[in-house]
C-alpha cells in the first residue's frame, strides 16, 4: 500500500479544490488540464514506460469521443453506458493498430508515422461518412441528469475528471510496481536484449498499446459529455495527439505523475499566452512547440527531472553545510 | 474510357505533378539518408518557403521562377543552422529526440506563420501559369514542364556535388559510417548541417514549383508531406533514386486514380497507401535498424 500513498495524497488535495472556490473559470481551467492529464497518461504508459512514441493518440480519443456521442444520439443509449463503450470501442482500435504495427515490427519513427497515418485517415473517413454527421459533427442533447452524466455546475464533472485520473493513475502505478512494467521497460531499454532474454515484446507491446488507449479514450468520452459536441477535427485532429505526448513529456516520461504536471504546465503557459496576446490564433501553440524543444534540450527528463535534482542538491546542501552554503 | 487520348495526357501531367513530389522526397530521402532520422519539420518548412515565395512575387515582383535561385541558398542556410543550433544539440543524438524535436519545430514555424498571416488562403496570378504546350495528343501546362526540367536540374546539381566535391565525398562517407568518418577528421556536426540544408534547399526549390499553380496557407505543406513520407518510404528510406521513380509513380498513380475514383477520394488513398507500404514491407526496409 505505502507505494499508492502519493497518489491519494495528491488526489485528496485536488479533490479539496471545488470547496475553496467554485469559480467556473478555474473550475473550467483545472477540468481541461485533467482532461489532458488523463490523455496524457495513456501515452505516458505506452510512451513513457514503453518506449513506443506514438504521435496518432487522437485515434483512440477521437473513437471513444464519437462512440458515446453516437450511442446516444443515434441509438439512444444511456450515456454511462455509452462511456463504457466508448472505452472499449477506444481499447479496440487500439489493439488492431498494436497488432497491425507490432506484427510487422514496426519501431521507433516508424511507428511515430504510422499512428499518425492512422488518426489522420480517421479524421478523413469521420469528416465525410454520415454516421458521425460529416463536416456538421455530433451534437449531444442536452439533458442535465446525473443519469445522462450531464450535470448543471461543474464541481461533479470535476470530481468525476479527478476520479478518471486517480483510476489512471492507480493503473500505472500497479503496472509500474508489476512483472508487466518491467518488462515494459526492458523493451524501452533495449527491445533485442528483452527479447533475447524470452520476454515476448509483442504481447507485451500489444497489452500496453491497449490499456493506453483505453485511458487515453476515457478521456475522449468526457471530453464529448463535457461539451456535448464532437466532430472530425475536435475528434481526431492533431492537437490531442500533441497535448497526450506534450503533457508526459514536459512533466517527466516514464514517471507516475509526469501527465499530470505536465498537464498543469502546458495549461497555464498557453492560458498565459492567451492573456498576453487577447486572441491571436496560433501563438499558444507556439509556445507549446517551444517548450517542447526546449523540454526535450535542456530537461530530458522533464520538470520532474529538474525538480528531483534540485531537491537532492538541498538535501545534500542541507546535509553538509559548507562554507560557501554560508 | 481507357483511350489513348483520355490516359496519354493523364500519364503526362501525372509524370509531371509528380516531379514535384519528388523534390521534396529527395530532400527528406536525403536527410534520413545521412542523419537517419525522420524530419518532422519538413512539411512547415515546405509552407514556409512557400510564403518566401508569395511575398517574393507580390512585394518584390519576383518571378517564383527566378525566386528559386535566391530561396534556395536562404533556405540551405536556415536548414543548416536549424540543424547545427537547434536540432542537434537538443537531441542529444537520440533518435526520440529527434522526431520531438523536429515535431516541436513543426509546430513552432506552423503556428508562427499562422499568427503572422492568419488562416487566409492566397495565390498568385502569373500570365504564363495557364499557357499550355502541345505534346502529341496532350496538353501539358507550362509550369508543369518548367517543374519537370527544374527537378532534372535539382537531380544533376545534387548528383555532381555528391559525386565530385569533397562535401559530398564527407557527405557519403558518414552516412556509410559516421565513426569512421569521425576518426579520418571529418566534422560530423557540419556535415549533418550541410545536409539538412541541402535537403530544405530542396524544398525550397519545390515551394517556387508549387506556388505559381497551387495556394499557399500555413497548412499547405503538409498535404505533401504526407504523399513524400509514402515516396521515401516506397522508394526506400535513403535511397535518392527510390525518391525519384516513386515520386514520379505517386504523381502518375494519382493521376489515372483521380480518373476512376474522382478527387476526393484522393488524399485518403495516400495515407491507406502509406499504411500499407508500411506494414507489408516491414523486414528489409524498416526493421534493419534497431
Amino acid at each position: 500500500m505505502k507505494a499508492y500513498w502519493p497518489i491519494f495524497v495528491v488526489v485528496a488535495l485536488l479533490a479539496i479544490v471545488p470547496f475553496v472556490t467554485t469559480s467556473n473559470v478555474i473550475l473550467n481551467f483545472l477540468i481541461t488540464t485533467l482532461l489532458i492529464a488523463l490523455a496524457g497518461q495513456g501515452w505516458n504508459l505506452l510512451g513513457g514506460y514503453g518506449g513506443q512514441y506514438s504521435f496518432g493518440h487522437a485515434a483512440f480519443f477521437g473513437t471513444a469521443a464519437y462512440a458515446t456521442a453516437i450511442l446516444q444520439v443515434q441509438y439512444g443509449i444511456n450515456a454511462w453506458l455509452g462511456l463504457v463503450a466508448g472505452i472499449f470501442a477506444g481499447a479496440l482500435v487500439g489493439a488492431v493498430i498494436g497488432v497491425l504495427c507490432f506484427r510487422s515490427g514496426l519501431r521507433g519513427s516508424y511507428f511515430s508515422l504510422v499512428t499518425l497515418a492512422f488518426a489522420e485517415v480517421l479524421r478523413i473517413l469521420s469528416s465525410v461518412t454520415p454516421i458521425t454527421g460529416a463536416g456538421l459533427g455530433t451534437l449531444i442533447k442536452l439533458d442535465l441528469r446525473p443519469e445522462a452524466f450531464q450535470f448543471q455546475s461543474r464541481v461533479p464533472f470535476y470530481w468525476i475528471a479527478l476520479s478518471f485520473v486517480a483510476v489512471s493513475l492507480l493503473i500505472v502505478r500497479g503496472v509500474e510496481n508489476s512483472r508487466f512494467g518491467a518488462y515494459l521497460v526492458a523493451i524501452r531499454e533495449n527491445e533485442d536484449a528483452a527479447a533475447a532474454l524470452g520476454i515476448n515484446t509483442f504481447a507485451v507491446k500489444l497489452v500496453a498499446i491497449t490499456v493506453s488507449a483505453a485511458i487515453t479514450a476515457a478521456a475522449g468520452c468526457f471530453y464529448a459529455q463535457y461539451f456535448l459536441f464532437v466532430d472530425a477535427a475536435i475528434a481526431y485532429g492533431p492537437w490531442i495527439s500533441i497535448d497526450a505526448l506534450l503533457a508526459p513529456i514536459v512533466g517527466g516520461p516514464g514517471t507516475l505523475f509526469a501527465s499530470l504536471l505536465g498537464a498543469v504546465v502546458i495549461k497555464a503557459l498557453g492560458e498565459a499566452a492567451k492573456l498576453l496576446t487577447a486572441d491571436a490564433p496560433g501563438l499558444d501553440l507556439v509556445i507549446y512547440g517551444l517548450v517542447l524543444i526546449a523540454v526535450v534540450g535542456l530537461a530530458p527528463r522533464g520538470v520532474l527531472g529538474v525538480l528531483t535534482t534540485l531537491f537532492q542538491r538541498s538535501v545534500r546542501a542541507l546535509a553538509q553545510p559548507g562554507p560557501d552554503h554560508g | 474510357m481507357l483511350s489513348p487520348v483520355i490516359l496519354v495526357p493523364a500519364v503526362l501531367n501525372g509524370l509531371m505533378v509528380g516531379a514535384v513530389y519528388a523534390l521534396i522526397a529527395l530532400g527528406l530521402t536525403l536527410i534520413y539518408g545521412v542523419l537517419h532520422i525522420i524530419n518532422f519539420a519538413h512539411g512547415a518548412l515546405l509552407t514556409a518557403a512557400m510564403f518566401a515565395a508569395f511575398f517574393a512575387f507580390t512585394l518584390g515582383g519576383l518571378d517564383p521562377y527566378l525566386a528559386a535561385f535566391v530561396l534556395a541558398p536562404l533556405f540551405f542556410a536556415i536548414g543548416y543552422a536549424l540543424q547545427r543550433f537547434i536540432i542537434g544539440p537538443a537531441a542529444h543524438g537520440e533518435d526520440r529526440n529527434f522526431l520531438l524535436v523536429t515535431l516541436g519545430l513543426a509546430i513552432v514555424i506552423e503556428n508562427a506563420l499562422l499568427y503572422f498571416f492568419r488562416a487566409d488562403t492566397r495565390t498568385i496570378n502569373l500570365p504564363y501559369a495557364f499557357e499550355v504546350v502541345e505534346i502529341g495528343p496532350a496538353f501539358v501546362a507550362v509550369p508543369r514542364i518548367i517543374a519537370f526540367g527544374a527537378l532534372i536540374a535539382v537531380v544533376a546539381a545534387l548528383w555532381t556535388v555528391m559525386r565530385w566535391t569533397d562535401t559530398g565525398k564527407a557527405i557519403r562517407a558518414v552516412a556509410k559510417e559516421k565513426l569512421g568518418a569521425e576518426l579520418c577528421g571529418i566534422d560530423v556536426a557540419h556535415i549533418y548541417a550541410v545536409t539538412f540544408g541541402l535537403g530544405t534547399a530542396c524544398v525550397a526549390v519545390a515551394a517556387c514549383l508549387l506556388i505559381p499553380t497551387y495556394y499557399v496557407n500555413p497548412t499547405a505543406g503538409e498535404a505533401f508531406v504526407l504523399i513524400a513520407f509514402t515516396i521515401v518510404v516506397l522508394g526506400g528510406m535513403g535511397s535518392i533514386a527510390g525518391a525519384l521513380i516513386g515520386g514520379l509513380c505517386v504523381g502518375v498513380v494519382e493521376s489515372l486514380s483521380s480518373i476512376f475514383l474522382g478527387q476526393s477520394l484522393g488524399q485518403i488513398g495516400i495515407f491507406i497507401m502509406f499504411i500499407v507500404v508500411l506494414l507489408a514491407r516491414p523486414s528489409g526496409l524498416f526493421g534493419a535498424r534497431p
